[in-house]
């Protein structure tokens, strides 16, 4: 009798909707926590970076008009997805994050919550941010909050699943489209959280994920003039130096997060309408009022 | 409030005709020379240096201001520091009626500081006597207001106090920038160190005799009058917790990237190459006025001036007709006349840049269009209203801020050619729209770039409205329940 050969997965990028390699055809091994080698993730390279931009910038208008309540659906979507593989979730965070099962799992549920409500939030933000103007005149002005646009997320090496569903669904609920660089130590949920994407009505680029070196690619998604937005997790000051320095080039917005990890848990602090705030522009609308 | 509408009827100007002076002659007191105010007293600078401040309408001086050094600047952001902690511990609504106070006192004060605006900036006394300082009263009472109901500003969170705020204004409405960007920050518990700009300093000193007549503590506002260097020391001071800048995008970016690593907040009022849209189905005449107000308006020194006007082609010929026969009635001259619309350019350097902008847009091949009237006054800095038709995308007058009284005339024929081109430029601050179809304004406002638009109507402004912009032209909001965010942490 032949014993069966497990069939492994080959983890790539996934941009515009689909899954490349990189370009630049370099991986890097992931390791489990007894430090057998389980697969291999693709390290992108600035052109990876760069054509993520591209997929993310055609797909901007879509997102952005598509209604708010779509938007929650399609997050949603994502929500029952991952519940679905909850199992592979835990399996993924386990082997490479050397945390026990139920921690694993506790994880894994946090993020499946955490879109769950970042998809309610997504056509209830804009009444918490935007509001109507008393101006003294006979005028009706108003403010309303409008997606940024193109936004890069540097997600936190731990927690590698829930960190990266946090900062990717702030920008997404506000109608931003997304390139997304996953936990570099632990990128396997970040790989697997694509195929969720590619699985729940996403639109084709509007979230786009790359695995690779954070010092590699902080410097040219600071300098991106197509990019409107970062958000960076747990920088260390040389790079929350590097990041602020190239973003001035087309005045980008930066937000920094730092988080320990009870804090990723705590949906108050982080999945808040104040995070979703740095990923919106208030636009506000003056027409005169009379007959 | 609308700075143009006085004389909206008014097409009767003909040669002949002249209007009778009408000065206003509200006295203004001026000392020969002013310190720095630094701990709630005025004090000489430790740098020694001095420059004047002069009159660009009859390029006289009118006082000497002083050139705060680096030691100047530590002194007053110590100051700052020193008076923060009792200031944000004030109970709140006692913050407030600070605020109050100086909202009454200006409006007490309105027409003195009206006139030095104008003498002192060069813009005609019926937009600072209408605009400014109505405008720069209100921002303090509305502000006042916020200071004990911050927490209902921010649904979940808890508001704190950033600290002391270095705050760079520009020059073409001295006062009430000052005034945007004081009463937010005194309002969220911060104190400040606010640098005016070099060729306006005075009615920021005027400001700070105010502060102490109304009894604000010392070290809560300190006013430190110098130019670049003066507010580059201030934003590098590392005790500065955030810095508050109105002024250009070049130097907004040079900030930007000081401040990297840092950890200093910021927020970044900058340029601007405002579209105006007019379609076929607007209000002509309504609109015509509405391009006067966008471009004219002080001057054009107005970073959300309407620079670019985009005609919808079928109204071309009619809108050009119109707008050249408006601009012919338009009185450039003495800003301390009642009757002047355009007054001096501010200073004799923004007039270079002005006229060199000017040449550009002639020597690129666009048609300028100018009033033809009596002489300019032989001292002093004058531009006359002018626009250009014939204007190219490429063409440097349609891509730049000039800051001035040039306007860009395009066309286009439908609206997403005129959405497209309007927003094909890396600056986002305000947007015009011209159109008596409801659904189209809205469409048209929400595809915009811009963190204002102004349907039907053109710079208005008021402290309730909050007011910024997208892209290139900054981050951060001034005015309005957004505008405390820039002044908070949680």
């Amino acid at each position: 009798m032949t014993t069966r050969l497990d069939v492994v997965k080959t983890c790539k990028l996934f941009i515009g909707g689909a899954f490349p390699r990189t370009e630049s055809g370099r991986s890097m091994p992931l390791h489990d926590t007894k430090d057998r080698v389980i697969a291999h993730a693709c390290v992108a390279s600035r052109k990876d970076m760069r054509n993520a931009v591209e997929a993310a910038r055609k797909a901007a208008s879509g997102w952005e008009n598509a209604t708010a309540y779509l938007r929650g659906q399609i997050l949603y979507r994502m929500a029952e997805m991952l519940e679905g593989r909850r199992e592979e979730f835990t399996m993924a965070i386990r082997n490479t994050g050397g945390v026990t099962p139920a921690k694993a799992r506790r994880e894994v549920e946090a993020s499946i919550d955490r879109l769950v409500r970042f998809a309610g939030w997504s056509d209830k933000y804009q009444q918490v941010l935007g509001c109507q103007n008393p101006v003294a005149g006979p005028f009706y002005n108003f403010t309303v909050p409008q997606p940024t646009g193109i936004t890069a997320v540097f997600a936190p090496d731990t927690p590698s699943l829930l960190g990266l569903v946090t900062l990717l669904a702030a920008p997404l609920c506000a109608g931003c489209t997304v390139i997304a660089v996953a936990s570099e130590s632990q990128p396997l949920p970040g790989v697997l959280l694509s195929e969720i994407c590619a699985t729940s009505d996403v639109p084709p680029g509007v979230v786009n994920l790359l695995t690779g070196q954070r010092a590699e690619l902080l410097e040219p998604v600071a300098r991106h003039r197509e990019i409107d937005a970062v958000v960076a997790a747990n920088l260390t000051a040389g790079q929350r130096t590097t990041l602020q320095e190239g973003a001035a080039d087309n005045l980008k917005r930066v937000h920094l997060v730092k988080h320990t990890e009870a804090q990723w848990e705590d949906d108050d602090l982080v999945a808040s309408p104040w995070n979703i705030e740095p990923f919106v522009e208030s636009k506000t609308i003056w027409h005169p009022s009379s007959t | 409030m609308n700075p143009t509408a006085s004389d909206t009827n008014e097409h009767h100007t003909s040669p002949g005709w002249d209007y009778s002076p009408a000065p206003e002659r509200t006295p203004v007191e001026l000392d020969e020379s002013y310190g720095l105010f630094i701990d709630g007293a005025f004090r000489a600078p430790k740098s020694r240096k001095r420059f004047d401040s002069i009159n660009p309408a009859t390029e006289q001086t009118l006082a000497s201001v002083a050139e705060g050094g680096a030691k100047d600047v530590d002194d007053a952001v110590q100051a700052a520091k020193a008076a923060q902690g009792p200031w944000a511990r004030l109970k709140p609504s006692e913050r407030a009626k600070y605020l109050y106070r100086i909202a009454r006192r200006i409006q007490e004060r309105a027409r003195e500081l009206a006139v030095l605006e104008s003498m002192d900036g060069g813009k005609p006394i019926k937009e600072s006597r209408d605009v400014d300082l109505p405008l720069a009263a209100q921002h303090f009472f509305y502000h006042a207001g916020w200071a004990d109901k911050l927490a209902y500003a921010f649904p979940g969170r808890t508001p704190r106090p950033l600290g002391v705020c270095g705050q760079i204004i520009p020059w073409n409405f001295p006062l009430l920038m000052a005034a945007w960007k004081l009463a937010p920050a005194l309002a969220c518990g911060n104190t400040c160190v606010l640098k005016p700009a070099e060729t306006t300093s005075l009615t920021a000193l005027k400001l700070a005799e105010i502060l102490r007549e109304i009894d604000l503590p010392p070290g809560v506002v300190n006013i430190v009058t110098g130019a670049g260097e003066t507010g580059a020391a201030l934003a590098g001071h590392p005790d500065v917790k955030k810095i508050a800048f109105t002024g250009s995008t070049e130097v907004g970016k040079v900030l930007a990237r000081s401040a990297a690593g840092t950890g200093k907040r910021l927020t970044l009022e900058l340029g601007g190459k405002s579209p105006n849209i007019i379609f076929a189905d607007a209000a002509i005449d309504q609109a015509v006025e509405g391009i006067v107000s966008s471009i004219w308006f002080n001057q054009g020194h107005v970073c959300c001036a309407g620079s670019r006007l985009f005609v919808e082609e079928s109204i071309v010929d009619e809108v050009v007709d119109k707008l050249r026969h408006r601009m012919q009635s338009l009185r450039v001259g003495d800003p301390l006349d009642k009757n002047t619309d355009v007054g001096a350019i501010n200073s004799a350097e923004q007039l270079r840049t002005i006229e060199r902008y000017v040449d550009a847009g002639e020597h690129e091949g666009a048609i300028m269009h100018e009033v033809s009237a009596d002489p300019l006054p032989t001292k002093g800095f004058w531009h006359r209203p002018c626009f250009f038709t014939g204007v190219q995308p490429s063409h440097l007058i349609a891509r730049e801020e000039i800051f001035g009284p040039v306007l860009s005339v395009m066309t286009f024929r439908t609206p997403e050619e005129a959405l497209t081109r309007a927003n094909n430029t890396p600056y986002g601050l305000a947007a015009g729209i011209w159109t008596n179809t409801g659904a189209k304004i809205f469409e048209i406002a929400r595809k915009l770039d811009a963190g204002v638009v102004w349907c039907n109507t053109y710079n208005k402004f008021d402290a309730a409205s909050p007011f910024g912009g997208f892209k290139e032209s900054g981050f951060g909001r001034e005015g309005g329940r957004h505008g405390l965010k820039s002044y908070v942490k949680f």
